[in-house]
């Protein structure tokens, strides 16, 4: 019979089904942070249970955390709070911490990666929603509830309903000064807010193929933004070079014989998908979105539609553009700009801040925009430095700081202020996101740069040569 | 878990496509380590101006609507996976929320702690939404033995879905941990069944 990707992970971490229809899946990997963590512990206490599995579990502060002076005790106390308890929690329970200080702290879906945690083939599981990140190595990898997160800790299963199976496919080439974020974005706004739900997706086609690993990342973790639960894509051989050498990664013979077996994770031709979507490339600009869920987003160049998607209610629309400050019809080309965030785990790995530094050498920020660039991990920050891209943001009035979830959703002191507009390369434009009454614009890293050098959106094409 | 029984209440109606859960519950407020409390803050910014004072046009700043079914438009929940949303809605007082459509991880975790979603048809939505407008006083059934929806005034009903596993731990006030510490078991003969994975032993 042939067998989808998906099909063939999900299948061979089958432990049991249950009564009604629901499988029992086992999980290889899981990754905690602070915000979602504590209550689960808490429950294995008040059962009197350990962690089942404590080597498959890896624990990093990340959401909370403060990207100022993090060699200080945190000021926030209540922040602090929560940090310190993971740390009580992980050694009580015996889970591996990469906390602050630690080298290999930072986002949780940076770190796993980067670390050569995350493996073709594996079930990942993280309280957080962009858990789907993990995807990009051919690997069935999704958020989940904190109760979820406690039966993983106990028991390292879950209990779920398999979900239906969607390919999209995009073939063809990506035009100078578009990047993989605006293929997500693209996708996104063609399929709608909820377009996926109820399906894991396999990204596949020439233009998915041709991208590196960190394009391939951005991509898998926004699935969840259309709805989907998660998203992978077939390893290949820039998937084995990226992981070849990474600190958790199997070593020099061990690595050729699960190169052989990872080799085997692809779907097979004639498997059947629930749902194909197909795009092409070429038909992908840059893209910005103009509203408050992931699904409302434009081409840089076109303007805001005058009517609500089919389906969507004209007062869910109106609510949108009221909050951003839009109307219909109206072109953001031109848009003034304050406030430019460079980070989060969909855009904060080094390609990204290379990326970013080429753009923004020799060049300026505009005057009174406020540029931050954020790195994902202790890792790439380290990256950054060696190679002296620091420098170069400092030169062009950008502020680097310090690893963590930072702007994307200002859980620390890291907010948009109200009624301000900010750009940034994080994955979710919801009201309040980035803090009470700031007005996100997603976009690329790329895009992102040159609004900051501009002080107004602009068209990355026409910046590049 | 508590069990779920038969519920007749009043409704609050919000009808707002895509509400997701940074509205439900903003990151801000998630910094404690309890499970209690969210109920407080729950639909923060839309119910509350920044200096605390309430929003007199947010419906639940509205005396007129009162009770535990929360009514709202499609793509309830969606956004991130904070478990937070589930318990702000059910620490302020909601055990069942009626959307056309929810968002996956939402309605896993509202499931996991006892609030029930159920999922209508849009028009059926439209009449309940209806219904609330006329009368605020309008009493609605949610039977989860016989998985209906009733508009009590009309006697209209609508069969909602729910997985039939999910039905019994609600009915039974069961959860999942209790059902997969039962497999322990199958868990380690799985372990030791399957091809060992090289990479097993490097955490």
């Amino acid at each position: 019979m042939y067998k989808t990707l998906f099909d063939k992970i999900w299948d061979a971490h089958l432990v049991a089904i249950a009564e009604g229809g629901q499988d029992v899946l086992y999980i290889d990997r899981h990754f905690i942070h602070e915000v979602t963590s504590p209550q689960a512990f808490d429950g294995l206490r008040a059962r009197r249970l350990p962690v089942f599995r404590p080597g498959q579990t890896i624990a990093t502060a990340d959401h909370n955390v403060p990207t100022r002076n993090q060699h200080l005790p945190i000021q926030e106390l209540l922040s602090r709070s929560q940090v310190e308890k993971l740390g009580e929690n992980c050694a009580e329970f015996g889970v591996e911490l990469y906390g602050l200080g630690h080298p290999y702290q930072g986002i949780v879906h940076v770190i796993g990666p980067e670390l050569g945690i995350t493996q073709p083939g594996q079930t990942i599981v993280c309280g957080d929603s962009h858990t789907s990140t993990h995807g990009a190595f051919g690997a069935i990898a999704f958020g989940i509830g904190t109760s979820q997160v406690e039966q993983v800790l106990a028991t390292q299963c879950l209990l779920l309903k398999k979900p239906k199976r969607m390919r999209i496919t995009v073939d063809g080439h990506l035009a100078p000064g578009v990047l993989s974020k605006d293929i997500i974005l693209y996708i996104i706004a063609q399929l709608g807010a909820a377009g996926g739900t109820g399906y894991f997706v396999e990204y596949a086609g020439s233009a998915i193929r041709a991208l590196s690993m960190e394009a391939r990342m951005t991509i898998c973790n926004m699935s969840i933004e259309m709805g989907a639960r998660g998203g992978l894509i077939a390893p290949d051989d820039i998937t084995f070079d990226y992981l070849r050498g990474r600190a958790f990664a199997p070593e020099s013979d061990a690595f050729e014989t699960a190169v052989e077996q990872w080799r085997e994770l692809y779907s097979d031709p004639g498997a059947t998908f629930d749902l194909e979507h197909e795009f092409r490339a070429e038909n992908i600009a840059p893209m910005v979105t103009y509203g408050t869920n992931p699904g409302m987003g434009i081409r840089v160049n076109e303007p805001i539609p005058i009517a609500p998607a089919p389906g969507d209610s004209i007062t869910s629309f109106g609510k949108s553009l009221e909050y951003m400050g839009f109307n219909p019809g109206e072109k953001l080309l031109g848009k003034p700009v304050r406030y430019v965030f460079i980070g989060s785990c969909t855009n904060s790995r080094i390609e990204d801040l290379r990326l970013v530094a080429q753009f923004v050498k020799g060049k300026q920020k505009a005057p009174g925009v406020s540029a931050m660039i954020v790195p994902g991990s202790q890792q790439v920050a380290k990256q950054a430095k060696a190679e002296g891209l620091d420098a170069v943001f400092a030169a062009a009035g950008f502020d680097f700081r310090e690893p963590g979830c930072s702007a994307c959703l200002g859980m620390n002191e890291d907010k948009v202020p109200a009624g301000e507009y900010c750009v940034s390369t994080s994955n979710r434009n919801f009201e309040g996101r980035q803090g009470p009454g700031a007005r996100t614009i997603l976009a690329s890293p790329l895009t992102a740069a040159a609004v900051a050098v501009a002080g107004e959106i602009v068209d990355v094409r026409n910046w590049t040569n | 878990m508590e069990k779920f029984a038969t519920i007749r209440s009043t409704a609050v109606p919000l009808p707002i496509e895509e509400v997701d859960t940074d509205q439900i519950i903003p990151a801000r407020f998630l910094k404690a380590t309890t499970r209690e409390g969210f109920g407080d803050n729950l639909f923060r910014d839309w119910r509350f101006h920044s200096d605390g004072g309430a929003k007199t046009d947010f419906v639940l700043n509205n005396p007129l609507y009162q009770g535990k079914i929360l009514v709202a438009g499609k793509n309830f929940g969606c956004g991130s996976s904070r478990e937070h949303a589930a318990w702000a809605l059910g620490d302020y007082g909601f055990r069942v929320v009626v959307s056309s459509f929810f968002a996956d991880i939402f309605k896993g975790n509202a499931l996991n702690n006892g609030l029930l979603p159920v999922q209508v048809s849009p028009a059926f939505l439209h009449d309940i939404f209806m219904a609330i407008e006329e009368n605020p006083k309008s009493q609605f059934t949610v039977d989860l033995e016989n998985q209906t929806f009733t508009i009590n005034a009309s006697g209209r009903s609508e069969t909602f879905p729910i997985d039939p596993f999910r039905k019994m731990c609600l009915l039974n006030g069961y959860d999942d941990l209790d059902f997969l510490l039962s497999l322990r078991d199958k868990i380690e003969a799985y372990e030791l069944r399957r091809k060992p994975v090289p990479v097993e032993e490097t955490i």
